[in-house]
C-alpha cells in the first residue's frame, strides 16, 4: 500500500471501529483514573499480588455469613459468582467484563459495603488500589 | 348532583386502577422506578412493594446497614427516593389491603415477604425440597417464577 492508501485505510478503519474502540478506551481511562485516585490517596504503589490475597483470603472479621470476597464473587477473579439470594454476579476480572470499575460512585459504594461485610471495617485506599490493580491485570 | 357524578367517576377510576393488584390473579405492578431497580435489584430481584406493608418497608430502609446479614447501606438522598416509592406502592397503600395484607395483624411487621401469611399459604406444600435447593433461597423468586420481575407469578 502506498502512503495515501494507508492513510485512507486507517481512516476508514478508525471510523468503522470508532464506536467500539472509543467506548473501550474511555472505559479504560475512567478505570485508570479511579485506580490512580486510590494510589495517590495511599501514597504508595499498588500491588496486584496483595490484591489477589485480599480477594481470595478467608478473612471473617465482618458479618458471619460473608467471610471472604469470594463468598459472593467467584472463587477466582475469572469466575462467575452468586449472591446469597441466588443472583448471578459477573466475573470481576476486567478481561472478562470490560465494564468493571468505571464508575467511581458505584466502586465506592460497593467497597464501603463489602469491606464492612467481610473485614468489619472500610478498606484502606491502599487495599482498594491493590484490589483494582489485580482485577485489571486479570 | 354534579358533585355526586364526579365522585362516582372518581370511584370508578380508582376501582379500575386498583383492581388488578387487589382482585386479579397473581399479577403485580412491576417496579417502575429506575433507582429502585438499580439499588434494590443488585443482590436479588427488586421485589414488588405491594408485597409488604409500609411499616415493613420503613423498617427495612432504616436497617440497611445490617440487611439480612449484609451491608446494603445507601446515601441519604437515594434512600429517601426509594423509601417514597416503596411507601407509595406498599401492600396497605390502596383502599383495600392487597393480598399480601391478609393475615398480617396490626402488631406484625414482617421483614420478609417469604414470612407473610399469604406467601406461606401459597407455598405450603407447593415447593419440593429439590426445587428449593435449586433456587438456593426462598427469596430467589425468579428461579421458580421466570416472569417475577414483571410481577407475574401466574405460571400456568
Ligand atoms: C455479600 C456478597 C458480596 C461480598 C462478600 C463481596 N461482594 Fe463485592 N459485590 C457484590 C455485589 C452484589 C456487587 C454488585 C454487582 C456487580 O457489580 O456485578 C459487588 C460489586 C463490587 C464492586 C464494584 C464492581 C464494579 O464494577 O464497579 C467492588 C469494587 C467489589 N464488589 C469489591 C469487593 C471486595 C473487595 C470484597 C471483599 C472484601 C467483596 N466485594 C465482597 C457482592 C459481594
Ligand atoms: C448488598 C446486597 C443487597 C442489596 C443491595 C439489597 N438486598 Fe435485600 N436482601 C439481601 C439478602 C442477602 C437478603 C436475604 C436473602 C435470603 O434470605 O435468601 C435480602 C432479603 C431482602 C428481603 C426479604 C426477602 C424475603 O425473604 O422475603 C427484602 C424485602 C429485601 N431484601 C428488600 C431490599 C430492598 C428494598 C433493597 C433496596 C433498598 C434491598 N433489599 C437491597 C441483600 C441485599
Ligand atoms: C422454590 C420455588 C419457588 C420460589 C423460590 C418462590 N416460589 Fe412462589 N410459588 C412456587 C410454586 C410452586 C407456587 C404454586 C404454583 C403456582 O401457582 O405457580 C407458587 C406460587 C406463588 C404465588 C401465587 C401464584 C398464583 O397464581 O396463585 C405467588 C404470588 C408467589 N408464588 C410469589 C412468590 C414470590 C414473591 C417469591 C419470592 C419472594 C416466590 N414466590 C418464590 C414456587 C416458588
Amino acid at each position: 500500500m502506498n502512503n495515501l492508501n494507508k492513510t485512507i485505510f486507517i481512516a476508514t478503519a478508525t471510523i468503522l471501529l470508532g464506536g467500539v474502540s472509543i467506548s473501550i478506551v474511555s472505559a479504560n481511562s475512567a478505570r485508570d483514573a479511579i485506580i490512580e485516585g486510590f494510589v495517590d490517596e495511599a501514597g504508595m504503589e499498588a500491588s496486584a499480588e496483595r490484591g489477589k490475597i485480599l480477594f481470595e483470603s478467608n478473612i471473617g472479621d465482618g458479618k458471619p455469613d460473608t467471610p471472604s470476597c469470594t463468598t459472593c464473587h467467584g472463587a477466582t477473579a475469572l469466575k462467575t459468582g452468586m449472591t446469597r439470594a441466588g443472583k448471578v454476579i459477573e466475573p470481576m476480572a476486567v478481561s472478562k467484563n470490560p465494564e468493571r470499575f468505571i464508575d467511581l460512585k458505584k466502586v465506592s459504594k460497593w467497597f464501603r459495603r463489602n469491606c464492612k461485610s467481610v473485614l468489619g471495617r472500610e478498606c484502606t485506599p491502599q487495599e482498594k488500589a491493590d484490589f483494582l490493580t489485580y482485577m485489571k491485570s486479570k | 348532583m354534579f358533585h355526586n357524578t364526579n365522585s362516582l367517576k372518581m370511584s370508578l377510576a380508582l376501582l379500575l386502577l386498583t383492581t388488578p393488584a387487589t382482585f386479579g390473579d397473581e399479577r403485580y405492578d412491576p417496579v417502575r422506578s429506575e433507582i429502585v431497580l438499580k439499588e434494590c435489584g443488585a443482590c436479588h430481584m427488586a421485589f414488588q412493594p405491594q408485597m409488604l406493608p409500609k411499616r415493613s418497608w420503613d423498617r427495612i430502609m432504616q436497617e440497611l446497614s445490617d440487611h439480612f446479614g449484609e451491608d446494603a447501606s445507601l446515601d441519604a438522598d437515594t434512600k429517601e427516593q426509594i423509601e417514597a416509592y416503596l411507601d407509595k406502592n406498599a401492600a396497605d397503600s390502596g383502599w383495600w389491603g392487597g393480598k399480601f395484607m391478609r393475615g398480617v395483624k396490626d402488631n406484625m411487621t414482617p421483614l420478609r415477604i417469604t414470612q407473610t401469611p399469604h406467601w406461606i399459604r401459597e407455598h405450603d406444600d407447593e415447593i419440593s425440597a429439590q426445587a428449593l435447593a435449586a433456587a438456593k433461597s426462598r427469596a430467589n423468586c425468579v428461579a421458580c417464577h421466570p416472569r417475577a420481575n414483571r410481577g407475574d407469578y401466574d405460571d400456568d
